[in-house]
């Protein structure tokens, strides 16, 4: 334990996600030693995000505006949705350069360990936006582990009446991984042999 | 750096800076154990899916400072795929696990017959053995009982008055007499204090051929029971999927 307002520091950094309480240090001790400059420019940005950055009202993709840009082009197909679980998993998509359609982020995954259940998620959102009768295709790209699978189920289960066409992304991924991981290549082929999912 | 070789589930994972997780494991023989599994979350790890929640693994560590390193691991049993394509075992299994996590209240402890009642309450979940919101309630019940807090269920729990008794009650430890019921009693049905008590016991020729209402009100009594004995709720519990026919 330090004293006062370093260890305060560190404990503000420790609640960040995938920061052990090592790395908190770290950083903290970073941040001490670092140009007054550098982390005016830090503080900034980071209150710039919170005043500027919302969730696309469309999709909850991050966005400056009240769409994101990906739901204000014209050129994306309105007709199929790819559902992931976290905006960082569209940026990895996008690389792949395989998909046009629209995205919906869910902003997670099912995990009732952890307190989080559909209504936790924007799951609702998915299916108001689906009485727009012009999509055809639900893409489910949750991650392909444990809990990205059980949303999957769950995803499936609650849109098959619909009748619209589900599909899971290829199996060609590596399961446990965390889809951003996941190379160009291997995605791209994901998406190309995605599987219909009937349960 | 000692090594250590032993079996466990793998009850939950959190990310841990860029491709790691920590695991929490409850193992045969060291009770429950959190370890760091490096580079997991990268697609070509060594682990694969092998770390995975309901993961029944034979798994090699090293004690580190924090947290014990994983070197090694080997899958058993996977339960994950049976769980994780039916939403409501999803649902079951969670609790499971959590239930599982809160009843080794303490690390490194030796905790072998929660461990043997985890193994076996997800393999009869996966095989679907029974009904699985039945099997819940079994594991939630036998959880009860091995922590010391099996809830009574013929016998008054108070002055062992021969039952079954119309009374139950969380306070009480379970049935009570007439006589002995505080203010706060519950009145469930003969039938359903009579499956609860099959479910504690593993008489399952009864126990599935249970009416629905009677597994309803176990499933609240269970629950009400499980949230009394442990300070704070399961907050997998409400997310339970129960059984619909
Ligand atoms: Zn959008
Ligand atoms: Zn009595």
């Amino acid at each position: 334990m330090y004293e006062g307002i370093i260890q305060d520091l560190i404990d503000e950094l420790g609640r960040l996600p995938g920061i052990g309480p090592k790395s908190a240090q770290r950083i903290a001790f970073h941040i001490v030693q670092s140009e007054r400059v550098d982390v005016n420019r830090l503080v900034e940005v980071l209150r710039l995000v919170k005043e500027k950055v919302k969730f696309c009202s469309q999709c909850f993709n991050v966005a400056e505006e009240e769409e994101c840009k990906i739901c204000r082009d014209p050129r994306r197909d309105p007709a199929v949705i790819c559902v992931v679980e976290e905006s960082k998993d569209v940026v990895a998509i996008e690389r792949t350069r395989e998909f046009r359609g629209k995205y919906h982020v869910l902003g997670g995954a099912i995990s009732p360990i952890d307190g989080i259940g559909p209504d936790q998620l924007k799951i609702r959102e998915l299916l108001t936006r689906l009485s727009d009768d012009r999509i055809t295709e639900i893409i489910i790209a949750t991650d392909p582990n444990l809990e990205g699978e059980a949303t999957a189920t769950y995803l499936a289960r609650t849109l098959k009446p619909l009748g619209i066409k589900i599909s899971r992304l290829a199996s060609g991924l590596p399961v446990g991984g965390d889809l951003e991981y996941a190379d160009e290549v291997t995605l791209g082929r994901a998406f190309e042999g995605r599987r219909a999912l009937d349960l | 750096m000692a090594l250590y070789r032993d079996q466990a589930v793998v009850i939950r994972t959190q990310k841990l800076g860029e491709a790691d997780r920590i695991v929490t494991l409850i193992s045969r023989e060291h009770g429950r154990i959190r370890a760091v599994a490096k580079g997991v979350r990268r697609t070509k790890s060594k682990f694969g899916a092998r770390l995975e929640p309901a993961s029944y693994v034979d798994l090699q560590l090293y004690t580190g400072k924090t947290f014990d390193v994983v070197t090694q691991v080997e899958s058993l049993e996977n339960f994950g795929d049976a769980i994780s394509h039916d939403y409501q075992k999803w649902t079951i299994a969670s609790a499971i696990l959590e239930a599982a996590e809160r009843f080794t209240s303490n690390e490194g402890e030796p905790a072998l017959q929660q461990f043997l009642l985890l193994t076996g309450g997800l393999k009869a979940l996966a095989h679907e053995s029974h009904d699985p919101s039945l099997i819940l309630d079994a594991y939630l019940l036998r959880s009860l009982s091995i922590a010391g807090y099996a809830p009574s269920m013929t016998i008054c729990s108070r002055c062992e008055a021969p039952g079954p008794h119309k009374y139950f009650s969380l306070v009480g430890g379970g049935s009570v007499c007439v006589n002995c019921k505080p203010s706060a009693s519950a009145t469930p049905s003969v039938e359903t204090l009579q499956l609860m008590s099959d479910l504690l016991t593993g008489n399952w020729d009864d126990a599935d051929i249970s009416e629905l209402k009677h597994r309803r009100e176990a499933s609240g009594l269970v629950a009400a029971y499980l949230q009394w004995h442990l300070e704070k709720g399961l907050r997998s519990l409400p997310m339970v999927e129960r059984a619909s026919s």
